[in-house]
């Protein structure tokens, strides 16, 4: 019922829709005079494809910030007042490339926009001395955007041809790091809230479904449950009220995709959820964030705030007769809660505990009304398909999975940061093309995908076609996206118990398999790695026996677990034990780690030659397990050594040898 | 209708139902920790999980609704084997005191342990540290041995509406509490023992008084008195292996006087004792115009819940002590008095299915002269420790009759036991306070049964009286809100704290079979049916007393013996 009335009232308001271009342009008329200011002078200015001052681009997303961006950003101001240049100085996100921040982007009239790296503040005034003088210091340009109205640089090579840009399909990201992320109108300059205000007036609700349905976009929070038919089942519920909730609450290790799309394009999400919204039939939406992204909070509020003067949010959305109230909702940071019924309980002011399901929150979910849980990404991507229509997304992608996906890369990699693929892209591709491979010329080991939930891949599997069957088929998932890179000193069972400690510390407790069960694989992982000095019979005995467990433990856990947390939590041991059995034997039955990173499974000892008796290792040991004469060779005692290594770090001649 | 198979028989259920729903009715066990009849499913200890055919993983039988044509496993390999693991997971972070446990032989772990057949300790490893908390009187909270199922916390949220624990923590470092990790005694708890009477291991027991009364009934100096609630002569029996619900007030009688109690006193004397002071107060407020309704004053929890989250409501409550406290006074003055007998050698004992009663006998206003009207208080279930540490068997006691005067009873006093009998009996004798004839039906049928809610509307001389009675205090705030808002025609409300009232108490045994509670009802409507007299006001001892010694109902001496005062309590956290 409430359906059909709304799409009623939807076409007898279709023609009062306007453009968000035109509202912009004719407000700039009438309140600021500008009485010759026409379509293309205000899209040329808001995409700065004209400028007439320079204009100076700060990256002070996160990770910028954490790189020094804010120190560089005064230094910029401090610089342009005491030289009294008149520029232009603008805060955008991230662009992906974060081991080189920060980043500093200049445009000067007429000229294609450079972008450069790792510009901390002592680089402020070389940087900015050459530039305006006409010379770009090529140690610290990355490249120049394309601008078709701009003349290029010479002998500098543009952004997109960049070995870290170029395999990449920006579709999310595009903007991210280019457009001013507190700038309504430059959003709208770039064809932002376009595909709004046409849904509004061409679609109703279940035709959008349809839409996003046909396009094959699926949840990008790990699940990749049909985004559209998760939304017209909340369609179909009848209510009085549905909910629309946006999970931000990226809690995985090493992520960090949602932050940056947030921080960097936050009108993106917006629009997506708004025509979500719609679609669902929703007047009411929640953004579940995490409190640890406070700069993503004030740009989201800022936007909301921004969105809701103008029209395209609140009451009588762009005059179409629609409303939507977007409210944020701050996570305490429980890793949990990024489960959608554990997230509605949190948002209902409850802890944060998953339920059952079914009923499933389209059925009764927020407040018992029908409710859908999208994450960030997948909002993002629902504009450009509503814009540009199901098959331009769907052309991309393998059969199962379409469009892009985002990755944040970390651990032991050339080019950390975020990039955005098409769905099939290899592994392959992700760590050695676009992520520029394993710095130190050390071996790539395996990459670890899909946070706890997730499993390591090896290097066997480097070229399989990244969506979510396949990587499935190989024991790990798709997850949110964090890609943690490791390489031949990671060691593959502390890699598992990381994950275990994380997964048994966040657990919320509730069902018995997940809070007891990650409590006690971990306790076997630690009794693996533990060496045997610390250990008496009883203690071998319990290793071996909780070796002989590990599995059935780690099934039982999976099989009847009550939420997904739990469900995945033995992943990381499964895959690291399916792909790295031998790291596991050499622990268990060789007592040794082969990677060298477990300390207690090292044995040192001091060679006789080197040794110059300079005593400095014996004052060092906090285990008093060095003896020796000063200017003799010193040993050390075997049943004493901790492991701890700090006899290899203050000896000056090499002479402490580990194995 | 839908149709499925279960262990490869057919079975038809009804679409919406359970799978463990069905399988119950079928006779099909499958073991459960966290599950509660009647509250929305939590999902928590995966014990009851089945194998579904097509379904990924298992599935949680509590919580999953049955579908056409599925096909279930509810003793496969797989489901065993993971029912089995999740116990060996509990027990490997549970204390091994099974022998020192106040639940051993009656423990939902152990005997899980035992039907899985878990003879090995096959998950080893750190166990978490808990302190006891034993800061309640009514009480003790025991956390290293609580697996999390999280039923206490459901009934006191759900069932009782005041939320005194909940979860804390995350991981392995989850734990049941009041909010940070108090004791109860500051918390909002109100004592009424309902998550004892549902924990399924020792995590939640009360504060036990056997030592001391022990210690009276060996004391040769001491006088020591005992009075039992009308609830637990119908309950007790079970302790022993007899059937829920059979009256065993004479070999209970029997056994407490073999216990050496010097003298067995009926807490249903005082119950009319209670009628003839609430129902003069009830016919007073009606003519001099209020406060009213007038809520009844019998179930201390019901007491401090309204002193914390109803202060405004104060006014409205029967200034009545409740019977434990009017017959542990009057046994103290009137009693003591007639026998020449020092109160303060005294030693007066009760027995309920309360644990919130311990609570009360602490209260300092419940007491005269420096001396409190009631010294000790047990559960039914202590009680039933005690007549089995002396070797009784309840089942081979022959029956003798309680000691007088306090001993004679009406069936209306008996009633107290069950959620609307101190409805019914305050209304049969306020019909003959107001008409001086008896009512013509003595049962007010939509008084009766189990639900939590129940209204009525009588005339009695010409003059229309609204009812109503909660239990279940969720329920009873559902009728205070409406009060709150303004609601104007009731004019009596009875609130009994446990659902269902006394039968289902915080100190019965521990019986989470619904059955069982109806067992215990009937037992006590069929005590009154056939009963000789069914008024209070018609009790011999009850006439007696106001002639010897009360003088009249709401006198001056009933002031300051069988009536108290209540204080706004400030919820601390």
């Amino acid at each position: 019922m409430a359906e059909t009335l709304t799409e009623k009232k939807l076409m007898v308001k279709k023609a009062m829709i306007g453009d968000p271009v035109d509202y912009f342009v004719e407000r700039h008329v009438k309140e600021f005079g500008e009485s010759s200011l026409t379509r293309e002078i205000w899209l040329a200015r808001k995409r700065r494809e004209e400028i007439v001052r320079p204009v100076l681009f700060v990256g002070t997303g996160t990770c910028g910030l954490g790189a020094g961006a804010g120190r560089t950003l005064k230094a910029i101001l401090r610089y342009l007042t005491e030289r009294r240049v008149e520029a232009d100085v603008v805060e955008v996100g991230c662009i992906g490339i974060c081991v080189e921040e920060p980043l500093v982007d200049i445009q000067l009239s007429g000229k294609n926009r450079l972008s450069f790296r790792q510009i901390t503040e002592d680089r402020v005034a070389d940087l900015l001395d050459g530039v305006f003088a006409g010379k770009v210091p090529s140690e610290r340009v990355i490249g120049q955007h394309r601008n078709p109205k701009a003349a290029s640089w010479d002998d500098i090579p543009y952004l997109d041809e960049h070995p870290f840009f170029a395999p990449q399909t920006r579709r999310v990201l595009v903007r991210c790091g280019l457009i001013n992320p507190r700038d309504l109108e430059e959003y709208v300059a770039h064809g932002g809230y376009r595909a709004l205000a046409e849904t509004l007036s061409r679609y109703t609700p279940s035709e959008v479904c349809e839409q996003i349905e046909k396009s094959g976009l699926r949840g990008r929070g790990g699940g990749g449950f049909p985004a559209g038919l998760k939304w017209k089942l909340a369609l179909q519920k009848p209510a009085d009220q549905r909910y629309l909730i946006c999970n931000a609450d990226e809690g995985d290790p090493g992520a960090f995709m949602d932050r940056a799309v947030i921080e960097g394009d936050p009108h993106r999400l917006i629009e997506g959820m708004a025509i979500a919204a719609y679609a669902m039939g929703a007047t009411r939406a929640y953004i579940y964030i995490r409190a640890e992204y406070p700069l993503a909070i004030s740009r989201l509020d800022e936007a909301i705030a921004q969105a809701r003067s103008a029209g395209f949010l609140g009451k009588n959305l762009f005059g179409s007769g629609n409303d939507l109230e977007i409210v944020i909702k701050k996570g305490a940071g429980a890793f949990v809660c990024g489960e959608e019924t554990a997230l509605i309980h949190s948002i209902e002011g409850r802890r944060g505990m998953p339920r059952p399901k079914p009923p499933f929150p389209s059925e009764s979910g927020l407040f018992g009304k029908p409710t859908a849980v999208s994450n960030v990404e997948t909002l993002a991507n629902v504009p450009d398909i509503l814009d540009r229509g199901a098959d331009w997304f769907s052309v991309i992608g393998t059969e199962t999975s379409k469009g892009t996906k985002v990755f944040a890369l970390s651990g032991k990699i050339r080019y950390t940061g975020l990039v955005e693929v098409a769905m099939g892209t290899t592994l392959r591709q992700i760590v050695f093309d676009i992520g520029g491979g394993i710095p130190e010329n050390r071996a790539y080991k395996a990459v670890q995908i899909g946070g706890p939930s997730g499993g390591c891949i090896p290097e066997a599997h480097l070229d399989i076609q990244i969506d979510y069957e396949s990587l499935k088929r190989i024991g790990a998932m798709m997850g949110s996206g964090g890609l943690v890179v490791m390489d031949e000193t990671t060691c593959m069972v502390d890699i598992a118990k990381y994950f275990m400690d994380f997964i048994q510390r966040e657990s919320c407790g509730k069902c018995i398999p997940c809070r007891e069960g990650t409590r006690r694989m971990l306790e076997i992982l630690e009794r693996i790695t533990r060496g045997r000095r610390n250990e008496n019979g009883v203690d071998a005995l319990e290793r071996f026996k909780g070796v002989m467990y590990l599995a059935r433990l780690a099934s039982v856990i999976q099989d009847t677990s009550l939420c997904g947390l739990g469900k995945s939590a033995p992943n990381p041991v499964l895959s690291t034990l399916r792909w790295f059995r031998d790291e596991y034997e050499a622990h268990i039955y060789e007592r040794r780690c082969p990677a060298g990173a477990c300390p207690e499974l090292l044995t040192y000892l001091i060679d006789e030659d080197q040794c110059r008796g300079c005593t400095l290792c014996a004052k060092q040991c906090p285990a008093e397990a060095i003896l020796g004469k000063p200017k003799a060779p010193h040993y050390i005692l075997p049943d004493k050594c901790i492991g701890c290594g700090a006899c290899v770090d203050v000896c000056r001649f090499g002479a402490v040898n580990v194995s | 209708m839908v149709k499925l198979s279960v262990n490869n028989r057919n079975i038809e259920a009804k679409s919406g139902d359970t799978i463990l729903s069905v399988l119950k009715r079928n006779g099909i066990k499958v073991p459960t920790l966290c599950h509660l009849e009647g509250l929305f499913p939590s999902g928590a200890c995966r014990m009851c999980v089945v194998e579904v055919e097509g379904l990924p993983g298992l599935v949680p039988s509590c919580a999953y609704p049955v579908q056409d044509g599925m096909r279930i496993q509810t003793h496969s390999p797989r489901a065993v084997r993971a029912r089995k693991t999740i116990v060996e997971l509990l027990l490997a972070d549970h204390p091994d005191d099974c022998l020192y446990c106040v639940r051993n032989g009656d423990c939902d772990l152990q005997n899980l342990a035992e039907e899985l057949g878990v003879r090995q300790r096959r998950y080893a490893g750190k166990k978490s540290m808990h302190q006891i908390d034993s800061s309640s009187p009514s009480l003790i909270r025991d956390p290293a041995k609580c697996i999390l199922c999280g039923k206490c916390v459901r009934v006191c949220e759900e069932i009782q509406g005041v939320s005194a624990i909940d979860f804390i923590g995350r991981g392995s470092r989850a734990r049941v509490g009041p909010a940070f990790d108090e004791g109860l005694n500051v918390s909002s708890c109100i004592n009424c023992g309902q998550c004892v009477t549902v924990c399924p291991t020792g995590a939640l027991r009360e504060q036990s008084a056997l030592k001391d009364v022990i210690d009276a009934l060996n004391d040769p100096g001491k006088f020591v008195v005992v009075q039992h609630a009308p609830s637990v002569s119908v309950t007790l029996g079970e302790e022993f292996g007899i059937k829920p619900g059979t009256d065993m007030i004479g070999a209970m009688t029997t056994a407490l006087r073999r216990l050496g109690f010097d003298r067995v006193f009926d807490t249903s004397f005082s119950a009319d004792l209670t009628i003839m002071e609430e129902g003069s107060e009830l016919v007073k407020r009606i003519r001099e115009g209020g406060p009213l309704p007038l809520l009844t004053s019998c179930s201390p929890g019901w007491i401090k819940f309204v002193e914390q989250f109803y202060p405004e409501l104060i006014g409205h409550v029967s200034s009545c002590k409740s019977p434990q406290q009017m017959l542990g006074a009057i046994a103290k003055s009137y009693f003591a008095e007639r026998e020449g007998i020092d109160p303060a050698r005294m030693y007066s004992v009760s027995i309920m299915p309360c644990t919130a009663k311990k609570f009360e006998a602490e209260r300092p206003e419940l007491s005269s002269g420096g001396l409190a009207d009631v010294d000790a208080v047990l559960t039914t279930r202590e009680a039933a420790r005690l007549i089995r540490m002396r070797g009784l068997d309840l089942n081979s006691l022959p029956p003798e009759p309680a000691d007088t005067p306090f001993g004679e009873r009406s069936s209306a006093g008996k009633l107290f036991g069950v959620s609307g009998g101190v409805m019914e009996a305050a209304a049969r004798s306020a019909h003959y306070l107001l008409t001086g004839e008896e009512m013509a039906d003595p049962v007010i049928k939509s008084l009766r049964g189990l639900d939590g809610i129940k209204e009525a509307t009588i005339t009695i001389g010409g003059l229309e009286l609204g009812l109503a009675v909660a239990s279940g205090l969720a329920n009873a705030r559902k009728l205070l809100d409406q009060i709150r808002a303004g609601r104007k025609d009731l004019h009596f409300m009875e609130v009994m704290t446990c659902p269902g009232g006394c039968i289902a108490g915080g100190g019965q045994p521990v019986s989470s079979d619904p059955n069982a509670i109806r067992a215990r009802m009937k037992s006590l409507y069929a005590i009154d049916t056939g009963a000789a007299n069914r008024v209070s006001h018609r009790n011999k001892q009850i006439q007696k007393i106001y002639e010897e010694f009360l003088g009249e109902p709401l006198g001056e001496r009933s002031h300051k013996l069988l009536h108290t005062r209540y204080v706004t309590r400030d919820v601390m956290i």
